[in-house]
């Protein structure tokens, strides 16, 4: 199916020629809502905005006779912006689909204005799991990967490997709690076991109190059940007070290449995390980072998943709105979108269920030593592949309302 | 060996140096302030901004100068200093006659130019920074495992602090500088150029800043945000203490880096309050601070 | 001039009532036609601001006092009434009661503590204490962490509106407003009012006088908490969400910018004031990452050379009182 579709849209393209802003076209306009200047800048921000047209440009819309607008806004992490962007976005902008959108807060939002109005949501960046559980829609997908996803890889994956005893430094709030929660429940599961936790105030800039008490518990692994920041500072001191030395090793639950690259490798080696998508796994995703450094003027950076998400989840919303030749209906669109099987460069054959969880291997990678890198960008070396059907929460789990109803 | 609360002294005592280096920052952050408010009268609410800058001065001369750590510690502060010397000459001059408010505000606006910036320039998620070879390492105290690096934390503060309290209590200069907060108009009348020491003094609080932002660019998260958080602690720091005393800034500096960190020990979740809540409770017994005269 | 930030300068004019009367005819009309001719979700965010700037205002405009705490009653007033809407399920008009009603308990406490210090303490306390109470609503069970209160339900108002209506709710904000407005005015221009202004220009001479100074600017300061956390309960209503946003302490910064722009002191200023940054904010937001460079200069160029703001520089050109 893939080859002679793309022979099509070549010869199409072709065929069409300058042809292509013609009066029947269907124009779809795309809303890239995420954080441009606040902490998640650098995961997403410019570098979302960019695949979103890198998208669009590989799906090639007047070979559809579809004319494509991406435009993009800055919800600056809090909710209320999110929110009366994606109102009027919708109301006033005529947008027909909001990608992105990292931070919870905000997506949780987005989520409920897209509802209410019948349009499309499509989070490649927020990470709560609620979002395909109790809050699930038949307006959103939750594209790129979710808490319960990085608990579950990280947790199992360092059991199994050997690292079965461990002690939490976790961020004294929902998301925090959250994490350790269902990382915890990973571990037990898995045959391991939680010795201790500490409750670390968000923004606490000194660690080296906890690290101590880490320290002490004589744990393998220390999880840290935290983000941005937070991680950041965690494992920079860990460096300076030997946590490695001593044969501890950290395990972050959400830990994004930029904060590898934050920290240097120096300070970051050995860390696990699990991600959905590494810009060096593959030739096509190589091939991505080169357009991707251009289009976003980033030289020398390295796109996170999330643009990879957006790219990603704006390819396969174009094919489904082609196929139904019509941006309107945002729930007929999703259902079209959950019927057809997902298929791009970046992260190959995939489908979305019933909940809006799009579906894919999640990989289980370890911060390589500075010796160990070749070139600039070359932070990780994998340690497991998480299948599909393991990598996110089992469906009847969710306790969404689209699939018990 | 012996526990206190089911908390092993051992620990304890880790526990209590480890608040000490905390203290550091707080004792170099609250003596800046203290400084700039002796002669200017302003609550320079850019303080956190200065010491992010400093910090980022740290890694820009490395980046870009291969200048090190030892380099940068000198360089650093000169540099920001001097920024903070234009910053008073441009901005800060014109507002002795108003009410110190309007410094707050002023302030308060260029912290937020500052921070701005750098968030333009570098992104948020900060930048790496490595503790210098001489200072890798540690030892073991037998109750904890010291980095060398935070010895040294200690010491240079501790060093730096007392140098400044001793400039300015114990020398020809620093009574100048004294006489010129009492009385400006007398001072000047001896042949002392007031404006360019108001200007000085305020190059040399945010030095201050500065010098703390290098020491902290090893051991924190390298980010244009690192300041902003920092600053509102410090200044409930200066609450506490009040801003009376120099003395009296630097002590309370370390003494709330101490209690802070014997709250990670036995209440981490409110670690990051156990300043305020102490602060309402001074308040509430001594409202013009530990060392505060009552204005 | 006895203290710098005497803004006493705008209470000249030759005929003072005239001049409010007609500014607040066009403020009105204004408000009238608003929802035909711009997005109505946005004004509603910009009056909420309004109503919160004027009550900052009654603080640092008319006692002198500069509270760097004020998000602490917007935000916990808009906890509260998001919360008891949505999970007590309580009538709009009984939820923003309820988050006065904290707003004005928290004003007690905090305005009991700060009020001991003078000038630039003050507004550190107050910053301080702010700061405080945002760790608790990040820790906090019912507050939602970072994910804050959503979906919170508009319900229908004495029973007898239903607030889910756009306009129904537009209307509502702009009548709850006015009134908060007007009750602003009433105090300005009450024997009490007086007496405040009389502590900021000299506090030692009020003392002198017999007056119980701190007991006017307690008073002062609840009733300038009350009305903060009367504009964040309405807030949580119109974005049917309250969040971490509003407690933050960037939150009381720039509510000080607005008034600071409009015109500390002025009657209208504040009104002004908001509606040009929270139209700042929304059309500036492509520019992601300068917004906030722009609002430091704004703020920097205001203490240097427009220490009247907006409203103040009117009022003097047209020599009324505004």
């Amino acid at each position: 199916m893939l080859v002679p579709t793309r022979l099509v849209f070549a010869l199409a393209a072709l065929l069409c020629g300058t042809a292509a802003a013609s009066a029947q076209d269907l124009a779809v306009k795309i809303g890239v809502l995420n954080d441009m200047s606040g902490l998640y800048a650098d995961i997403g921000g410019e570098g979302s905005v960019a695949a979103a047209k890198l998208a669009v440009e590989d799906f090639n819309p007047a070979a559809h006779h579809m004319k494509v607008e991406v435009i993009s806004g800055d919800h600056r992490n809090k909710p209320d912006i999110g929110a009366n962007i994606a109102r009027q976005w919708f109301d006033v902008d005529h947008v027909d689909v909001i990608v992105d959108v990292p931070t919870s807060s905000v997506a949780l939002a987005v989520n409920e204005v897209t509802r209410e109005k019948n349009k499309v949501f499509l989070g490649s960046g927020p990470a709560s799991s609620d979002l395909t559980g109790p809050k699930c829609s038949p307006n959103s997908i939750q594209w790129t990967y979710d808490t319960w996803m990085l608990a579950n890889g990280t947790g199992k994956a360092v059991v199994k490997t050997g690292g079965d005893t461990w002690f939490f430094l976790t961020a004294d709030y929902a998301f925090g709690h959250a994490l350790e929660r269902d990382t915890s429940a990973v571990i037990v599961k898995n045959g391991g076991k939680v010795l201790g936790h500490v409750l670390a105030p968000l923004g606490t800039s000194d660690f080296s109190s906890f690290l101590l008490q880490a320290q002490a518990s004589k744990a393998k692994i220390i999880g840290l059940a935290n983000a941005g920041g937070d991680t950041v500072n965690a494992i920079k001191q860990g460096a300076e007070f030997g946590i490695a030395a001593g044969g501890q090793h950290f395990a972050g639950l959400l830990v994004f290449i930029n904060d590898v690259e934050a920290l240097g490798l120096k300070t970051a080696q050995g860390l696990v995390l699990t991600e959905t998508w590494y810009w060096d796994m593959t030739d096509a995703n190589r091939a991505f980072t080169k357009r991707w450094q251009i289009a976003s003027s980033r030289p020398g950076k390295f796109p996170s998943m999330l643009p990879a998400g957006v790219y990603s989840s704006v390819i396969h919303y174009l094919k489904a709105v082609d196929a139904l030749r019509s941006a309107s209906d945002g729930k007929a669109v999703v259902a079209k979108m959950k019927e057809m099987p997902t298929d791009d460069p970046l992260f190959g054959k995939g489908y979305i269920r019933a909940d809006g969880r799009k579906i894919h291997p999640a990989y289980l990678f370890e911060v390589k030593k500075p010796e160990e890198s070749k070139y600039p960008g070359d932070d990780y070396k994998l340690r497991a592949t998480i299948p599909a059907d393991e990598a996110f929460r089992p469906l009847n789990e969710g306790h969404c309302p689209l699939v018990s109803g | 060996m012996f526990e206190i609360f089911g908390i092993p002294s051992q620990a304890l005592f880790g526990q209590l140096l480890l608040g000490l280096i905390n203290g550091s920052f707080y004792a170099l952050l609250s003596l800046g302030l203290a400084v700039i408010f002796g002669m200017l009268n302003i609550i320079n609410f850019a303080h956190g901004a200065q010491y992010m800058m400093g910090a980022f001065a740290a890694y820009l001369l490395l980046q870009y100068l291969g200048l090190n750590y030892w380099g940068a510690l000198v360089i650093a502060p000169l540099v920001i200093g001097a920024i903070g010397i234009v910053i008073e000459r441009l901005f800060l001059q014109h507002l002795r006659k108003l009410d110190p408010l309007y410094g707050l505000l002023l302030t308060f606006g260029l912290a937020l130019v500052i921070e701005g910036l750098f968030r333009n320039a570098y992104g948020s998620s900060g930048q790496p920074y490595q503790v210098p070879p001489a200072l890798q390492g540690g030892r073991n105290l037998g109750f904890m495992f010291l980095p060398n690096y935070r010895a040294w934390v200690i010491a240079l503060s501790v060093v730096v602090c007392f140098a400044t309290w001793f400039a300015i209590e114990r020398t020809r200069l620093g009574s100048y500088l004294r006489a010129a907060t009492e009385n400006p108009v007398l001072v000047r009348a001896f042949g002392i150029n007031v404006p360019r020491m108001v200007a000085l003094t305020y190059g040399f609080g945010v030095a201050l800043a500065a010098l703390a932002g290098v020491m902290a660019a090893p051991i924190y998260n390298v980010s244009p945000q690192m300041g902003s958080d920092l600053i509102i602690v410090v200044f409930a720091v200066v609450v506490i203490g009040g801003m009376g005393s120099i003395m009296g800034a630097v002590l309370t500096g370390f003494a709330l880096g101490i209690v802070e960190g014997l709250t990670k020990v036995f209440y981490p979740e409110a670690s990051n309050t156990v300043i305020f809540v102490l602060m309402a409770i001074v308040l509430l017994i001594r409202p013009a601070g530990l060392f505060g005269r009552r204005a | 001039m006895a203290t710098a930030l005497d803004p006493a300068a705008n209470m000249y004019g030759r005929k003072p009532g005239r001049s409010l009367a007609v500014a607040f005819a066009v403020m009105v009309a204004l408000f009238a036609i608003g929802p035909f001719v711009t997005y109505p979700v946005f004004l509603m965010n910009a009056l909420c601001f309004s109503l919160f700037a004027c009550a900052f205002n009654l603080l640092i405009g008319y006692v002198g006092l500069a509270s760097f705490g004020h998000a602490l009653f917007f935000g916990w007033a808009s906890y509260v009434t998001a919360f008891t809407a949505k999970s007590w399920g309580l009538s709009p008009e009984l939820a923003i009661v309820a988050g006065m009603a904290a707003a004005a308990v928290l004003g007690v406490v905090v305005g009991s503590l700060a009020i001991r210090r003078q000038g630039i303490y003050f507004a550190m306390i107050t910053l301080a204490l702010s700061q405080m109470m945002y760790f608790f609503a990040l820790q906090a069970k019912f507050t939602g962490g970072e994910d804050g209160i959503q979906g919170v339900p508009r319900g229908r108002l004495f029973g007898m509106f239903d607030l889910s209506d756009e306009m129904t709710m537009y209307a509502f904000v702009v009548v709850v407003v006015l009134a908060g407005f007007l009750l602003i005015y009433r105090i300005i221009n009450s024997p009490f009012g007086e007496v405040l202004k009389a502590i900021r220009e000299n506090e030692q001479r009020a003392v002198s006088l017999g007056y119980a100074v701190d007991r006017y600017k307690l008073v002062a300061f609840v009733l300038s908490a009350t009305l903060s956390g009367l504009a964040g309960s309405l807030k949580a209503l119109v974005f049917q969400l309250a969040s971490l946003t509003d407690v933050h302490w960037t939150m009381s910064g720039d509510v000080l910018l607005m008034t600071l722009l409009g015109g500390l002191g002025t009657v209208f200023g504040p009104v002004v004031g908001a509606f040009v940054v929270v139209a700042m904010q929304t059309y500036l937001a492509p520019f992601g990452q300068w917004v906030l460079v722009i609002q430091g200069a704004v703020f920097v160029i205001c203490v240097l050379a427009f220490r009247r703001g907006i409203v103040g520089e009117i009022a003097r050109l047209l020599r009324v009182a505004l």
